[in-house]
């Protein structure tokens, strides 16, 4: 477990150093890094510390929040499909953010930006365990995502569509595949309060879902509390992934790939696995940010477009597997 | 001349506002209607306004459409198909251009003589501008344009054209951004004078939100003089002396700050 940690944790610090080294302005190691830890007037300054460092910050913020809330859903529903990407909570983040951008209460109130993705999350989470039920199957469980996900989307694409701006219409992709391009401090600045207070709540999940895998009663025995369980997943999800949309779109997969790899790591105890899968979903999500950059420097290639390659296979895999198993 | 001209374009409903003779002109495009992109806003809410299909262009019994060569294709094969007379304006990226499609569009309406009188001002207006510039001395700043979603435009644009002519040096096209998207890493490397941005639209998009990145901002305040552009930089038509007189006031500004 530790020298997972440690692996992991080398990883992330790799692939974040990795990230700030990669851009179109040819700026030598040597300089990047004097650049970016004494600033200055310079240009080198202002593309280290305004452009490269908030966008590797977000991919470390972002791909760890979707890593631990997919290992946490997983191990809630217990069950190996769930991804917040897939199940429709992603998509429900984009459409309360487009709502708070469209309406105009993005820019008039601080942090009302992740606060309505966080309000269109919570919806989607709750209407997606509603739905499926607290114990259900996989196939009622992704049958109700892919109708909250498409619900979601029709919407975020109706609110773009009406809207009076001639360009929001074609960020329809952007809200449907997530992309780190030209963010700045300020989304950092947004989404960090929501990410903290939502990954806390989800590692106070550990003990209860290592509970959990011996089965509800054994759990309630134990004095954990099912229902406290179950609001702390809902609203911890609802934060991580409500923030991560609001600053950059939904890209899904991630939290059904890292937890996947990983389980067999950590003796498919769900406690230990949400702490690997959260830099787990780091390094995902900064090896696929490095990786939009070099395919296609000067276009903005969607990260969900790499998330979905790597993941859709495996996705495939998942659910071939649990045909197997006779669901 | 033809009685009745409809035009389904942007540039297009501009020059024939300009060269129509009253009641000739019986249907402008709606786009016109938009003050981001038509200087003639108030104009052509005058007119009837059309949304360029084939349909109602041809309800409209036009004995002229004026178009771009970026139209639908399929609208203008239809209306020839439906024995209309289409005649198609191309894109202007040169100032030279302009005098020309001036031209075209009084041909194209009967309206040989108002033209000539049109392109006479603008290149009378074109010269005027010219000896200005030639009396303001000194450094030739280094611009950037810089759109929504990060596109900038090349020396062969019509608004290449305006920053050369008001003396301004195009610094992403000198990097080898000629057009496309600049990467805001190089706009930052580039380092402009001037940074020329486009006027925003109502309700947000990420598209525009670039503008407002810490970095767009630094390299505005720190030169001073940001400056827009506007529907004056759209159409190959005579309010391009607006723009390049904007460039230039720019300039004026900047060089007075030392």
């Amino acid at each position: 477990m530790t020298r997972l940690t440690a692996v992991l944790g080398a990883g992330v610090a790799l692939l974040f150093a990795a990230s700030l080294l990669t851009g179109p302005a040819e700026i030598g190691v040597g300089d990047s890094l004097s650049a970016l830890l004494l600033g200055g007037d310079t240009p080198a300054a202002m593309v280290m510390r305004e452009i490269r460092l908030p966008r590797a910050l977000l991919a470390l913020m972002i791909g760890g929040s979707l890593g631990l809330a997919g290992a946490a859903m997983q191990g809630y529903l217990r069950n190996s499909l769930a991804d917040p990407g897939l199940i429709g909570v992603s998509g429900s983040a984009a459409l309360g953010a487009v709502l708070s951008i469209q309406t105009g209460v993005a820019g008039a109130v601080a942090f009302s930006l992740p606060a309505f993705a966080l309000g269109g999350a919570l919806i989607g989470v709750f209407a997606v365990l509603a739905l499926a039920g607290p114990r259900g199957t996989s196939l009622t469980l992704i049958l109700a995502g892919i109708a909250i996900s498409a619900l979601a989307g029709a919407l975020t694409s109706l609110v773009l569509n009406l809207s009076p701006n001639p360009f929001a219409a074609n960020e329809i992709v952007f809200w449907m595949m997530g992309s780190l391009a030209d963010r700045s401090m300020v989304h950092v600045g947004i989404a960090i309060p929501f990410i903290a207070i939502g990954a806390f709540m989800l590692a106070r999940l550990a003990r209860g879902l290592d509970a959990l895998t011996l089965g509800e009663d054994a759990a309630a025995a134990m004095g954990i509390s099912l229902r406290s369980l179950r609001l702390t997943l809902v609203f911890g999800t609802a934060a991580v992934v409500g923030a991560s949309t609001a600053v950059a779109g939904a890209i899904g997969f991630v939290g059904l790939v890292v937890p996947h790899i990983l389980r067999p790591f950590v003796g498919a105890r769900p406690g230990a696995l949400l702490w690997a899968s959260a830099l787990g979903g780091a390094i995902m999500l900064l090896a696929a940010d490095i990786a939009v950059r070099l395919i296609l420097p000067e276009r903005d290639l969607k990260l969900g477009v790499l998330t979905a390659i790597v993941g859709a296979p495996l996705f495939l895999h998942l659910i071939y597997r649990t045909r197997r198993e006779g669901l | 001349m033809p009685a009745r001209a409809v035009s389904i374009n942007l540039c297009t409903d501009q020059l024939a506002m300009l060269l129509a003779a009253p009641g000739q002109l019986a249907s402008v495009s709606r786009i016109s209607l938009d003050p981001h992109v038509s200087p003639m806003a108030e104009e052509a809410a005058r007119y009837h306004n059309n949304a360029g299909r084939a349909e109602e262009v041809h309800a409209l019994r036009p004995d002229v459409v004026l178009a771009g060569t970026y139209s639908s294709r399929e609208t203008v094969a239809l209306l020839r198909r439906l024995g209309i007379e289409v005649v198609q304006f191309d894109i202007v990226d040169s100032l030279d251009d302009v005098s020309a499609q001036i031209a075209q569009m009084g041909a194209a309406l009967g309206r040989e003589a108002r033209a000539a009188q049109v392109i006479a001002e603008f290149e009378a207006g074109l010269a005027d501008l010219r000896a200005d510039l030639n009396a303001l001395h000194g450094e030739h700043p280094r611009a950037a344009l810089y759109y929504a979603n990060g596109y900038t435009s090349g020396d062969a644009s019509l608004a290449g054209e305006i920053l050369a002519t008001a003396g301004l040096h195009n610094a992403p096209a000198e990097a080898g951004y000629d057009w496309g998207i600049l990467p805001l890493e190089m706009l930052a490397m580039i380092d402009p004078d001037v940074m020329i941005t486009a006027r925003r639209y109502p309700g947000g998009s990420r598209a525009e939100e670039i503008l407002d990145h810490p970095v767009v901002g630094a390299m505005r305040g720190q030169t001073g003089r940001g400056a827009l552009t506007d529907h004056d930089w759209v159409c190959g038509t005579p309010f391009v002396l607006r723009a390049i007189g904007d460039m230039v006031a720019a300039r004026r500004a900047l060089g007075s700050d030392g």
